[in-house]
């Protein structure tokens, strides 16, 4: 409700004209993650986890690959070696640490494989219909039917283990979720009339994929990202723990458990510390894609 | 309604021609052979005889195209690791372990995740619903290979409450313990968030606010209207719930020393069995398969609005 003054001319001061700031969605989306605690305590533990991971090389204390004569020292009982050392004498902090490096490895080159074809083909797939849409609808069901630990197991002996090895074993399975996600998508957006505007002007369907269909469906894409990543890092430490998947020396949290397995009843923090981390961060980007997905969801906003 | 059961069953097939064709050819070109013996080693005829026995020296697609045909026929061949015992005799001989396993984990599992997937949405919001929610979380993301550790290091190793491994369902019970609920862990969460959202979606309903400004009671709009189409996803996440239990778990059966499925397929990979392999993976890619077109139609019987084309 307005209220009026009387002002004498002199008060009257030239106003400059009202300013709307204009929210980007993504700044509004950053509003709604901002309020979620659990989402903002996922945040800070994955932000960790990259940044032990990216900066591994620098804040490891010693080569992950470095044994010496102190074997199974435990945890805090030697001046120099903060967690202890392994069964071969290596540095067990060091380890841990160059343990998410690997993880963080795996994750993101699984996921940028997943995400490029997945837009690719779900691309192609909604826009061209007819035979390109029934190839890769019978790809993802045969991709689909394949038992997944089985194949990737299959596929590990076959390539031998390796961090590039176990990535692609990964993701050369994993696709189909995010090719049906962005086909659907696409699917619901191609006959809009913003995109037939946009033709009718003469745009390149390059230009239309690239302006008015991935702006609108960005959203879905983030949370399976949210989602994928941490995904891909169980498949490797579980391929990693049976054995199938990175190879020694290079250390990753679920082969640490795996070989810990003889140890649990003598020397238990070899296995509890890498499964307690791999927990953990597990949990965290949990609750992240969970915040994600509630902060880029509109309709939880109740307050705007 | 017959024209695309049909079609499906045609994609059936293609499909695991497919999917064996695939497998039979990463197994061909896997390094090293059932008969590389370090300990004995055999003469070089005798392997070549033994190799030609097998037809482990034809092209690999007449190979796979012979070991097809038998398998259409029920035959699955003779294991390489233990000779004279048929693949399908050994599985049968491992399987019951892990379908015991499976189910039950999901006799304990299914019915508590929904349970608990409804209660939070009938306490939307408030403390109880945030409670399950995160467990939800955490049980869905926690691998069962880690609580597997946690699980033995604390309740098996240090209170001594549990033994340390073995499978001895009919002789010591306590054995079935801990897999059981790891393996059912994961049910639990992933099966309250399904049925938390499912229901919410149902209580935000037109019909549902109809039937309350009737007067219907809230329980009874609960039973009656909205949990009858809780059906649906209830079907939608049984299919991949009821696979995992046939399939079994191969990390929950590792560290459980659980002669399980996942147990056998292991083993099998590390002795290049190729009939084994070939017979897991065929088996279970038409689990899958089979339960697809299963949910699918299900979905027609208990939602009349979708219409299978």
């Amino acid at each position: 409700m307005a209220t009026y003054r009387l002002v004498t001319r002199k008060q009257v001061k030239p106003t400059a004209p009202t300013e709307y700031k204009v929210l980007s969605p993504f700044y509004l989306a950053w509003r709604r993650f901002r309020r979620n605690k659990l989402a903002i305590i996922g945040g800070v533990i994955v932000f960790l986890f990259l940044f032990t991971g990216i900066f591994a090389p620098i804040i490891s204390p010693y080569p992950y690959y470095q044994t010496s004569y102190y074997t199974f020292i435990p945890p805090f009982t030697m001046p120099g070696h903060l967690l202890g050392t392994d069964d071969a004498g290596r540095d067990f902090l060091s380890r841990l640490i160059w343990g998410a490096n690997t993880s963080l490895i795996v994750g993101f080159s699984a996921m940028t494989f997943t995400l490029v074809i997945g837009l690719v083909l779900g691309f192609l797939a909604a826009w061209y219909q007819g035979v390109v849409d029934f190839t890769v609808n019978r790809l993802l069901e045969i991709t689909g039917s394949m038992p997944g630990l089985l194949f990737q197991i299959l596929i590990m002996t076959m390539i031998g283990n390796g961090t590039l090895n176990v990535t692609f074993a990964i993701a050369i399975l994993s696709w189909p979720g995010m090719v049906r996600l962005v086909r659907a998508q696409v699917l619901s957006y191609k006959d809009r009339e913003f995109v037939e505007a946009s033709r009718s002007l003469g745009a390149g369907t390059g230009f239309i994929a690239w302006r008015h269909i991935l702006p609108n469906i960005i959203n879905p894409i983030l949370v399976s990202i949210a989602f994928g990543i941490p995904g891909f890092m169980v498949a490797e430490a579980g391929l990693s723990f049976l054995g199938y998947g990175i190879n020694d020396p290079t250390p990753s949290w679920g082969k640490m458990l795996g070989n810990a397995g003889q140890y649990v009843q003598s020397f238990v923090y070899l296995g509890a510390y890498p499964t307690a981390l791999l927990m953990i961060v597990f949990i965290g980007f949990s609750f992240f894609g969970d915040g994600v997905r509630d902060a880029l969801d509109p309709s939880s906003d109740r307050i705007v | 309604m017959t024209r695309y059961l049909l079609q499906r069953l045609l994609g059936f097939v293609f499909v695991i021609l497919v999917v064996s064709f695939i497998t039979f050819f990463l197994m061909w070109k896997t390094p090293g052979g059932p008969f590389d013996e370090t300990n004995m080693p055999l003469e070089p005829a005798a392997k070549a005889n033994i190799i030609a026995k097998y037809g482990l020296n034809q092209p690999f697609y007449v190979q796979w195209a012979k070991y097809m045909i038998a398998a259409v026929h029920g035959d699955f061949g003779y294991s390489f690791k233990y000779p004279g015992q048929k693949v399908t005799t050994l599985f049968f001989q491992y399987w019951p372990n892990s379908l015991l396993l499976g189910g039950l984990a999901v006799l304990w599992s299914f019915p508590l995740g929904a349970v608990l997937g409804i209660v939070a949405a009938l306490h939307r919001n408030r403390f109880l619903d945030q409670i399950i929610t995160v467990f939800a979380l955490i049980t869905v993301t926690l691998p069962s290979f880690a609580l597997a550790f946690f699980a033995l290091a604390i309740f098996a190793v240090d209170l001594r409450w549990f033994p340390y491994g073995g499978w001895n369902p009919s002789g010591d019970p306590k054995t079935l313990v801990l897999p059981v609920i790891i393996f059912g862990l994961g049910t639990v969460g992933s099966l309250a968030r399904y049925m938390r959202h499912g229901m919410l979606d149902v209580l935000g309903q037109d019909y549902i606010r109809t039937a309350r400004a009737k007067g219907v009671s809230r329980t009874k709009v609960i039973v009656k209207h909205a949990m009858r189409n809780m059906l649906v996803p209830i079907v939608t996440i049984f299919g991949p719930v009821l696979t995992n239990a046939i399939t079994g778990s191969a990390f929950v059966e590792e560290w459980f020393v659980i002669p399980g499925i996942g147990h056998f397929y292991l083993d099998s990979i590390t002795n290049r069995d190729y009939p084994v392999i070939m017979a897991s993976v065929l088996i279970i890619a038409v689990i899958l398969t089979l339960t697809y077109l299963l949910t699918d139609i299900a979905y027609t019987i208990l939602d009349p609005r979708i219409r299978l084309t």
